[in-house]
């Protein structure tokens, strides 16, 4: 077709240096010089990650889902090493929302961090009253709502399996932060239909959507005849999970084209971060892939500039989605 | 507490076996320099796409900060399982990605106290180092190393070459007393009023090992091996029951609270349990 690469790969420009890259991008109103995030869960508060890269020079720092009251987590066994992946059944282990707030949040402000807080509830009403602690706080870069992590007693309580659940979690908090705070609602891909879900939270007042969080699996130890982790099931995630990440990303992409996407799981390079942004995603978090290079987000976000200058894009923006077109036209 | 860890690629300079173990020594600039008895170094497996993700972790078994190499370190590595398998089958030249030095190291008495220290097979493998501080300090030194069989026990070589007394174990009789480093140790103690154990190895043997420093009036210093996804306190699976300052059990990073712990602080009991006193266990309805 007209206008479009016969390689299919890209724009039809020639190759153009890393360093010329613009990779900066915007989560909807919010521009974001740096592309790479850190996946909740995957990096705690960010502490433990200085060590090996500036975290101010990443996209930002998600933090560990917080809920209202310190959690003590599960009893361990807790993880389970899978092929390219690993499950979880941490429990969000956390010191609740008060002391994060003392502790963490005060420290990834001083540090000068860019911060998206992800907070998480039991009931509808509790994600209200962690959204209201974060209602005075200006400078996050946004609160993301995790609604679908897979570690709960009974599935009746992941709200991201349930549109009406889904859209009543984001519309109290939505509500409970002022219009400045982006909100980001965490999707899972264990579901029929994840363009509703989509739907159904963009309706709610989300500014945006991340996908996908771990997906509910289990591993059995074969010595002792009974489930490796100590909840029965986990969270499945990385390099395993990558496909049906980018799966999820194209179907909510191809419906709302304009939604920002933050694009998670199983990222370990560079490619597979542009993947992502080719399927749809503004932005990538890089999650388990950190605890197999802690310094893999700050790696990614320099090969992600190279991926992009090699197809000629001088412009991270310019790729979002940019998969759906040349599917389109080769049609 | 914790010094700085880095991240670098490290070279092979040596793979020698030890009975059952493979001990690997890497050139590795940054961690030989800082590292102290006690700490770890975490290792990624199989290759840049292995499917292995999880880094393993080891102890630092010996540094050599002023070899040629520049500073070099010492694991141990027992191949038990497909990334232990990679690595012992490493060559020279070879290169490794590490991370460390990570964890906080054995305590050092400030007094010229007697010591003793206890490994259970591989876990041995950080004791003659901290052996040797341990006599640079001026302690009575006394080394308990033990396995199921001869070819399991680590650090034979290394415990004559610093000195103390060495009783090595096995269950099967193979080498030394037939029987378990626990069944000695009292002994041991009594004879010389010993008054800080040092023991790494499996749970139970750490277990059993601070029951006995505890009836003999002596501290135990225990470095535990919990199952770790990141090694640097971003993941919170290593957790194990620990109790504070304040007498209140919290789930504890053993990788950046530990690995060693005062065994007073752990509750051996109560490991793959969430007691209902643990600090937020009342929360974990729901989530």
């Amino acid at each position: 077709m007209v206008g479009t690469s016969l390689r299919g790969s890209g724009p039809a420009n020639a190759p153009i240096d890393s360093l010329l890259v613009d990779s900066s991008t915007q989560l909807g109103s919010v521009r974001i010089p740096a592309p790479v995030f850190t996946a909740s869960g995957c990096a705690a508060s960010g502490q433990g990650l200085d060590n090996f890269f500036d975290i101010a020079a990443i996209g930002g720092i998600v933090t560990k889902s917080i809920m209202l009251r310190a959690r003590s987590g599960r009893a361990t066994p807790r993880m389970a090493e899978t092929p390219s992946g690993m499950l979880n059944g941490i429990g969000l282990q956390g010191p609740g929302i008060d002391d994060f707030l003392e502790n963490d949040l005060a420290w990834l402000q001083a540090r000068k961090v860019r911060t998206v807080v992800s907070i998480a509830g039991n009931t509808v009403e509790e994600y209200g009253r962690v959204a209201r602690r974060l209602r005075e706080l200006d400078w996050l870069t946004a609160v993301e709502v995790n609604i679908s992590c897979p570690n709960v007693e009974s599935r009746g309580q992941v709200f991201a399996c349930d549109a009406a659940a889904s859209a009543a979690a984001i519309t109290e908090v939505r509500r409970a932060l002022t219009s400045n705070t982006p909100v980001i609602a965490k999707l899972t891909a264990d579901v029929t239909d994840i363009v509703g879900i989509a739907r159904s939270v963009i309706d709610a007042g989300a500014d945006g959507v991340a996908m996908i969080n771990t997906l509910l699996a289990m591993s059995i130890d074969l010595d002792q005849m009974r489930p490796v982790l100590s909840g029965g099931t986990g969270g499945l995630s990385g390099p395993a999970i990558r496909p049906v990440a980018v799966r999820a990303i194209w179907q909510v992409h191809a419906e709302f084209p304009n939604l920002p996407i933050l694009g998670m799981g199983g990222v370990r390079s560079g490619a597979d971060a542009l993947e992502m942004i080719l399927a749809g995603a503004s932005a990538v978090s890089v999650g388990t892939t950190i605890f197999n290079d802690p310094s893999a987000p700050w790696r990614i976000q320099r090969e992600l500039r190279e991926e992009l200058g090699k197809r000629g894009f001088g412009k991270l923006t310019d790729a979002i989605g940019h998969a759906h077109t040349v599917f389109e036209a080769s049609k | 507490m914790n010094n700085n860890p880095v991240q670098t690629i490290g070279k092979i300079i040596g793979v020698r076996k030890t009975g059952f173990y493979s001990v690997i020594s890497i050139a590795c600039a940054g961690i030989a320099e800082t590292a102290r008895p006690g700490q770890f170094v975490t290792v990624a497996v199989g290759g840049e796409n292995s499917s292995m993700l999880l880094r393993r972790a080891f102890s630092i078994a010996s540094v050599d900060d002023r070899s040629s190499y520049g500073g070099v370190i010492d694991i141990v590595v027992s191949a038990e399982g497909p990334g232990t398998r990679w690595l012992a089958s490493r060559k020279r030249d070879d290169s490794l990605d590490l991370v460390g030095p990570l964890g906080k190291p054995y305590p050092i008495p400030k007094n010229p106290v007697a010591t003793v220290l206890v490994g259970g097979g591989y876990g041995a493998a950080n004791l003659p180092w901290l052996g040797k501080v341990l006599i640079q300090r001026g302690c009575r030194l006394d080394s308990i190393y033990g396995a199921a069989t001869d070819l399991k026990v680590y650090g034979q070589l290394e415990a004559r070459r610093i000195g103390g007394s060495l009783t090595i174990t096995t269950e099967d009789g193979s080498l030394g007393t037939m029987g378990r480093v626990t069944d000695v140790l009292p002994d041991v103690m009594s004879k010389h009023n010993a008054a800080v154990v040092y023991a790494c190895g499996p749970m139970p043997m750490l277990s059993a090992v601070a029951q006995i420093a505890q009836d003999n009036g002596a501290i135990a210093q225990v470095a535990v091996e919990e199952a770790m996804a990141c090694g640097i306190g971003v993941c919170m699976t290593c957790v194990l029951p620990i109790i504070d300052e304040n007498g209140i059990t919290k789930m504890t990073r053993s990788c950046i609270s530990g690995p060693v712990f005062d065994a007073a602080q752990v509750r051996f009991a109560d490991i793959n349990k969430l007691p209902s006193d643990v600090y937020g266990a009342d929360a974990m309805g729901g989530h």
